[in-house]
């Protein structure tokens, strides 16, 4: 979908905005159909590299094996109101949220 | 079929919060930035809980990769504070093994595609609350609300993914108890159904046998598959499976093919339900987890792990059948879980009474072993055996009994084999109901088989 010059559509904005889980309306969709194609685009450059003899990796760090042991550690768990006090809604101890109807 | 076992490690995932969300007397007590999902957090893997799920792979046959990975998978859901779950996509921690069942009398392999570690979600409660005071949206009077608990986000979640090999109900159910036994054995989770730390997702589709001969061949599998989620008993999964069977087979028979979808299982009723279906096929864009380098074993590390695991129950049956000359019927139900099996080796290691006795003891639950010692076992056998001593007459009597019926024991022993003179001992231990002296009885049967 990165070649450089294809448009992304209306519908894929529409598609991406869902899984990103952000509400949009017509025109920031057609706004955005602009935008992000230019900035896909732009990133699309990389593609010109010859990556023929260079492997593959998801990390650049270098690090492996990183652990911790199996360990309670008391001094970073948030008591019951640190662990709500930024939250919206609450209820007896409980994140609050508008129901989830997943059965009935 | 896809089950998922929360580890008992004390400590979570990829945190330092306590790993005990049964245990919590109040919601949300066990949290810290990282399980919390708060901006900044770092996560980082519990040693033990990636050791367990590669020696649960390696109790189930599998290769161990030497190079594995943790990915985001991305999807929004209350419970997963982050937006994304850590768990793994390509390159899980174990792959292509196998779990020997026996069905009936036969023997039948099921394959093991993957089994990768991840992190379990908040636990939701669906209420109605009355909460005038709610800021957001959520005032007024009796609203339908969810309440979440994140004692659970982020406690190490193992999920073993099999082959479409499962042919019926019943070698699931078989299957699972199995997978649960091998579980209980590693002491890597309590596996207990009723809390939740062991879920159950099978995955059924139905179709026509072409070839009786080719039973359990497939020469292909159906084009669709229906996924009943988080069921919470061998016996429910079975249900949930022959309730799934017959719904498709009677739509199959009108020419239609029952729609893919996810369905939930309804214990009450007794039936599945359709859970709201997506409208489109996720899309969880998994990627590699940027947060957590990745995890590099040598040989070296994995022939380690080879050794820590435990005799796990097939081997144990068998040694016990070599071993202590009991019947298989016997040493299954010993083995069935590690105390037990433990309990009785330690019982009959005194050697004072014989092997089969205590068996049978354990067995029929002639004493309460989860009150008594080994020793106070064999102490309570030889109390009661020795009140009722068995006159020599009364003995030689059963011992000609058994000697008539086992003929195939007796020649087995003339023709050198040894051990089936425990074999015999054994028979005679049973017909006397443990009254027979085993040295005593031993003894007679050498002189009459010489």
């Amino acid at each position: 979908m990165a070649d450089k010059n294809t448009k992304l559509t209306p519908e894929e904005i529409y598609k991406l905005a869902k899984l990103a889980n952000l509400s949009l309306n017509e025109e920031q969709i057609k706004k955005l159909a602009d935008s992000v194609s230019s900035i896909l685009s732009y990133v699309s450059q990389l593609q010109s590299l010859n990556t023929a003899n260079i492997e593959e990796t998801a990390q650049v760090t270098g690090q492996e094996n990183v652990f911790r042991e199996d360990i309670v550690d008391n001094e970073r768990m948030l008591t019951q109101e640190e662990a709500l006090s930024n939250a919206k809604d609450k209820h007896n101890g409980y994140f609050m949220v508008k129901a989830i109807f997943e059965e009935e | 079929m896809e089950i998922h076992v929360e580890l008992k490690t004390v400590s979570k995932m990829f945190c330092g919060c306590k790993n005990d969300p049964f245990g919590a007397d109040k919601p949300n007590i066990y949290t810290c930035p990282v399980c919390l999902g708060l901006p900044g957090a770092l996560p980082v893997p519990n040693r033990k809980a990636v050791e367990w799920a590669v020696l649960l792979g390696l109790a189930l046959n599998c290769e161990i990769p030497l190079f594995s990975k943790f990915d985001r998978k991305n999807y929004f859901y209350p419970d997963l504070p982050k937006g994304y779950q850590i768990s793994q996509y390509d390159q899980p921690f174990a792959v292509r093994g196998f779990l020997d069942i026996t069905v009936g009398n036969e023997k039948k392999r099921i394959g093991i595609t993957r089994v990768h570690l991840e992190e379990d979600t908040g636990k939701l409660m669906h209420a109605t609350v009355d909460d005038p005071t709610s800021p957001s949206g959520l005032r007024g009077a009796s609203k339908k609300v969810s309440l979440i608990d994140f004692n659970r986000s982020g406690v190490p979640l193992v999920e073993i993914v099999t082959e479409a090999d499962i042919r019926s109900s019943e070698e699931a159910r078989i299957f699972l108890k199995k997978l649960h036994q091998i579980i209980r054995y590693l002491e890597i989770s309590d596996a207990d159904m009723e809390k939740g730390s062991m879920r159950l997702e099978p995955n059924i589709s139905v179709q026509k046998i072409q070839s009786r001969l080719n039973r359990d061949k497939i020469q292909k599998l159906p084009p669709y598959k229906v996924e009943v989620k988080n069921i919470n008993s061998f016996s429910f999964a079975k249900k949930a499976i022959d309730f799934e069977t017959d719904r498709h087979i009677a739509i199959l028979e009108t020419g239609k093919y029952p729609q893919q979808e996810t369905r939930g299982w309804d214990e009450k009723k007794g039936v599945t339900f359709s859970q709201r279906s997506k409208e489109e096929a996720q899309d969880y864009r998994y990627f590699p987890e940027p947060d957590i380098p990745p995890i590099r074993w040598s040989k070296s590390q994995i022939s380690n792990f080879k050794a820590l695991i435990p005799e796990l129950p097939d081997t144990r049956i068998a040694r016990f059948i070599k071993e202590y000359g009991l019947s298989e019927y016997d040493a299954t139900v010993l083995t069935e879980d590690k105390k037990t099996a433990d309990y009785f080796e330690k019982a009959v290691k005194s050697k004072t009474i014989p092997a089969k006795t205590v068996a049978n003891w354990i067995i029929n639950k002639k004493a309460d072993i989860s009150k008594l010692s080994p020793e106070g076992l064999v102490n309570l056998i030889q109390a009661k055996t020795q009140k009722l001593p068995m006159s020599e007459k009364d003995l030689e009597e059963v011992i000609n009994k058994v000697l008539a019926v086992n003929s195939k024991a007796v020649v087995d022993y003339k023709a050198g084999k040894e051990s089936a003179i425990m074999f015999l001992l054994g028979q005679v231990m049973r017909q006397s109901h443990g009254r027979a002296d085993a040295t005593t009885t031993r003894k007679i049967l050498e002189n009459k088989l010489k």
